[in-house]
């Protein structure tokens, strides 16, 4: 019923309307006063070319500054000064260019309104104007390239070599992030490997890997360089912290990489902002499936030696799934032992090193009949 | 040369009599017709449809971004079980319909709604053309078209959804089912759809280029062709050699999905299973993809931005100023419109010295923009300014140009582009410059030569309501969004509550959504004001906006054929409005100078002169023709 009425309510606003347009033309014929181009709608076009100026750069205007801390996010990294000033000289560059270009664009319509005693003024080119305005854009475009370029080759040069390497994994709908543990060196890895636990399909026969760890949420050392080798499992995805304004795709067979360095602890970033339950986060901008808008990881930036204590506290994968000890070589079981901080609950077994070499030969042979 | 054009054209006239004699029944005039008038009226409806259905997606998912509370269930009886008990959007749906939008709008409105409505409608009238060099490729150009329509269409209703992984596809998303359930017989479907589109580009494309090279009536060489030929010529051209290579990217695709081949997989883990694919790379679908999704975007805009030219310089009563200027950037842009293409790719994990690269060629291409823009603010500088819907909504594209494409500027750097890669930044960047933009050029087209079309005039008053209600919304719809995409909110976010970072700005979203409700509303008004006046418009002049260019010289109800009698010949250039001497304030381009001594210019008074001898040259050969 209630849906009835509405229907018949929207019918007749479409009635009337339909009406007053059928009225309306009828007048205009009548009158004989429609197809003048000098006529009243073309006064009134002009005027609300003027209003439309006026009341846009009102707005945008007012946004811009009334809302800036609010559209702005604070900065956390040493290379997103640079990005971030860039992007500013940008804006003020391209905001003079749409000022100036929208006061001529809506004040010619004003100005220049058909009267019936005027005639355009026959001006078809000039080429000084047109070398005008090619030669100065392209010079302040130049400058804009060669500053970019700058900043873009610095963002991404070689990261230096003492970075704290991290490994970020995308997968359907999270994040999953890996450090190398004590010997800094990061196990190497096997897609084919993957199963529910070992979710990085690391390689247990690469003695690296035994110390990595796996924890919970990822933490920074403030002031020091960060690399982030990147990957994906399944889809792309793509790592961004909008505060440290780093961006790079997660591509399943290959690493992407992004180094930086933090500036601000998170407890420093909470004073700032003033707001007490202030994280930073890491979220995924490539579309990636259903839970794409989910795929949220917490990070936390803490004083250098606050980051190693906390490094220091956990515990390494192999550690957490013990059982997986049943996997590593018999030679390696005692390393891996040694270097997860597994208690060896027995006496490992002695394994002489012949059959081990055997083992190799055979698995070399077995890949060259693969190969075959 | 001059000969072989009558000579081709004779014929036709010969072909149009018989045409009117015999077959001018329902199926040989409105569907299987192949007078180009009927078949870009056919593009044009087709346009419209899908734009429709286009924008009602926009709607929906503009539903759940600014009111991400409400309760859906009165979209149940179209969406079906997309729709959760709680009334919420699926998430994966969510994705379907921006995959779908963006599709939609990119291909099947602004490529074959645009160039096909004013590529096949305006060439043969403005180079003096009996019709395409192919009536019959024409003809088929739509039908495939048409049957790409159908199958995308399908695929909006089928079970699993249509195709969800952003209208780019990129693979591996788009070709694991198991990623996605949009990922299965949708994609499969889409993937068929652009095949047939492409088909349907490049048919349309070969002929658009040969009639124009080939069949230009006497005296209009290049340098007098009307600045939107250029924009058809320079955009078929564009479109015939970047298309290709999209099919070629899907083709891959289809192997990779179906075929068990490696171009794009390698390394999957994925429900519970490793792929047995190896040795592939997601990046080369990149590249590929966006060999032609660069060129695209030139391919939607040249054409608006080629009956903008036409349009603005009709109303503002003088010619378009630097109309050399104006073809020199529209070659610049489409011959850079090819080697920017890794710009969208700054962050994919692409070797950074090939972003450099890149880089530097993006910002070079806003030079020629630039300077088509201050071409356009000099035609509109102490013009006589008549204000037709068309040209309002020309003044509205140039706002968007400008607004949207400074934008470009911050995307195209590298640096900058880091952090605003793939957020609302990205968003308000390119829905105006290309998506706005091209659609203003569209209506502006629309509201021109609907005259032209149909015979009849649309009403001036409720074009007006259209343009500033559209104006308007379409800024409310998109400006906010730049200061969203600062803040760093991602792109296709189903909601933002899950992190602290994005939850704020509900407000905005919410006025955001409102004003695309209210712009979309708006589009009804146009509607009812085009088929209303189809039928019951009042009759259209001749040449109702005195305007130079040579469609106007053909009869209101002009049959396949366009003029009765011969094609009339040309003399001048299509800008000669205003000039000074003239009796009126435009002087048409079949219009001989020697007719018009009082207004030529003192190089002009030789042309007249030639024209006398070079008419009694060609006179003569077409009596040596005729005698052979």
């Amino acid at each position: 019923m209630f849906q009835f009425v509405i229907g018949l309510g929207v019918a007749l606003v479409l009635i009337i309307l339909f009406l007053v347009f059928r009225i309306g033309t009828l007048l205009s014929i009548v009158k004989g006063s429609s197809d003048e181009p000098g006529g009243k709608s073309n006064k009134i076009n002009a005027i609300l070319f003027l209003l439309s100026l006026f009341g846009l750069f009102g707005l945008f205007f007012w946004y811009s500054f009334a809302y800036f801390d609010e559209y702005t996010l604070p900065l956390a990294s040493v290379h997103g000064a640079e990005t971030d000033w860039l992007f500013w000289v940008t804006t003020a560059i391209t905001g003079v260019v749409f000022v100036i270009t929208h006061i001529l664009l809506f004040v010619f319509p004003f100005k220049y309104r058909y009267k019936k005693e005027n005639r355009a003024h026959f001006f078809p080119d000039n080429n000084k104007l047109e070398l005008l305005w090619t030669v100065i854009p392209a010079l302040v475009l130049t400058a804009l390239i060669f500053k970019g370029l700058l900043v873009w080759n610095d963002i991404t040069a070689k990261a230096p070599e003492d970075a704290e390497v991290i490994e970020m994994m995308g997968y359907q709908f999270a994040w999953k992030a890996r450090y190398p543990g004590a010997d800094n060196e990061l196990g190497s890895f096997d897609y084919q490997n993957i199963d529910a636990t070992n979710e990085f399909g690391l390689n247990l026969d690469d003695q690296n890997m035994f110390d990595d760890f796996v924890p919970r949420e990822v933490h920074l050392p403030k002031g020091h360089p960060v690399l982030f080798k990147i990957r994906a499992r399944d889809v792309i995805h793509s790592v961004f912290a909008p505060h440290f304004r780093l961006k790079m795709d997660a591509v399943p067979g290959m690493y992407t990489q992004f180094h930086f360095v933090p500036t601000k602890t998170t407890a420093e970033m909470r004073e700032e902002t003033g707001n007490p339950e202030f994280n930073y986060e890491i979220a995924c901008t490539e579309i990636c499936g259903r839970g794409h808008f989910a795929m949220r990881m917490l990070v936390v930036v803490d004083e250098p030696e606050d980051y190693e204590k906390w490094k220091k506290e956990q515990t390494a994968w192999l550690n957490q799934n013990a059982d997986y000890l049943d996997m590593v070589p018999d030679n390696l079981k005692e390393a891996a032992r040694v270097k997860a901080g597994i208690a060896s609950s027995e006496t490992p077994a002695p394994t002489p090193v012949e059959v081990v070499v055997e083992e190799t030969e055979n698995e070399e042979l077995n890949e060259a009949d693969a190969s075959l | 040369m001059a000969t072989a054009d009558i000579h081709i054209g004779e014929d036709a006239s010969h072909h149009d009599e018989h045409d009117h004699a015999h077959d001018d029944n329902f199926f040989s005039k409105y569907l299987f017709s192949t007078d180009h008038k009927m078949i870009a009226k056919q593009f044009l409806v087709t346009g419209i449809f899908w734009a429709l259905i286009g924008g009602s997606l926009s709607v929906i998912f503009r539903l759940q971004l600014g009111f991400p509370d409400m309760d859906l269930s009165f979209l149940k009886p179209i969406l079906g079980s997309w729709i959760d008990t709680q009334g919420k959007i699926d998430p994966e749906f969510y994705l379907a319909l921006v995959t779908m939008h963006g599709t939609i709008m990119v291909f099947f409105v602004l490529t074959a709604g645009l160039s096909g409505t004013f590529s096949n409608f305006l060439i043969p009238l403005q180079i003096g053309a009996r019709d395409m060099a192919s009536g019959f490729m024409n003809m088929l150009s739509y039908w495939f078209f048409f049957l790409s329509s159908v199958i995308m269409f399908v695929s909006l209703f089928i079970e699993t959804g249509p195709a969800s992984g952003g209208w780019v596809i990129y693979p591996p998303l788009s070709a694991l089912p198991k990623a996605m359930s949009g990922s299965g017989l949708g994609m499969t479907l889409w993937l068929v759809a652009m095949v047939f589109f492409i088909v349907s580009t490049l048919l349309g494309g070969v002929n658009y280029v040969s009639t124009i090279i080939n069949m230009r009536t006497k005296g209009m060489s290049f340098t007098r062709l009307p600045l939107t030929i250029w924009a058809f010529f320079l955009t078929a051209i564009i479109g015939l050699l970047s298309f290709p290579v999209l099919f070629a990217a899907a083709l891959l695709l289809v192997f990779d999905r179906s075929f068990g081949t490696s171009f794009y997989l390698s390394d999957i883990y994925i429900a519970g299973e490793a792929l047995p694919n190896q040795g592939g790379s997601p990046i080369l679908f990149q590249h590929l993809f966006w060999f032609l999704g660069h060129p695209e975007v030139y391919i939607v805009l040249l054409p608006a931005l080629g009956l903008t030219s036409e349009i603005i310089s009709t109303n503002s009563r003088k010619p378009i100023f630097g109309y050399k200027a104006m073809i020199g950037s529209m070659l610049g842009i489409a011959f850079l419109s090819f080697i920017v293409w890794a710009h969208h790719m700054f962050v994919t994990g692409m070797n950074p010295f090939l972003g450099s690269i890149f880089m530097l060629l993006t910002l070079i291409i806003a030079v020629p923009s630039a300077v088509k823009v201050f071409n356009y603010l000099t035609t509109l500088w102490r013009g006589n300014l008549v204000f037709t819907p068309a040209m309002l909504f020309s003044i509205g594209l140039v706002s968007f140009f400008i607004s949207g494409g400074l934008t470009g500027l911050h995307l195209g750097n590298a640096a900058v582009d880091i952090q605003l890669h793939d957020t609302y930044f990205v968003v308000a960047h390119f829905h105006l410059v290309m998506g706005s933009a091209a659609f203003f050029g569209m209506l502006a087209g629309v509201y021109h030569w609907f005259p032209k079309m149909y015979g009849r005039m649309m009403d001036a008053k409720l074009g007006y309501v259209h343009f500033w209600l559209t104006f308007i919304g379409v800024y409310m719809v998109f400006f906010p969004m730049h200061y969203i995409g600062i803040a760093g909110f991602p792109r296709r976010y189903y909601s933002f509550t899950n992190f602290d970072t994005f939850n704020s700005f509900t407000d905005l979203n919410t006025f955001v959504s409102i004003a695309a409700i209210v712009t979309f509303s708006a589009q009804f008004v146009f509607l009812f004001n085009f088929f209303y006046s189809i039928w019951r418009g009042r009759k259209a002049p001749q040449n109702p906006w005195n305007s130079n260019t040579l469609e106007w010289t053909a009869p209101v109800d002009a049959g396949h054929g366009n003029w009765p009698g011969e094609i009339p010949t040309v003399y001048r250039w299509p800008y000669d409005y205003g000039k000074p001497g003239a009796e009126d304030d435009f002087i048409p381009q079949h219009i001989p100078y020697s007719a018009t001594p009082e207004s030529n210019l003192p190089i002009e008074n030789e042309m007249a002169k030639e024209e006398n001898l070079t008419e009694t040259g060609q006179e003569g050969a077409i009596q040596v023709d005729e005698t052979k």
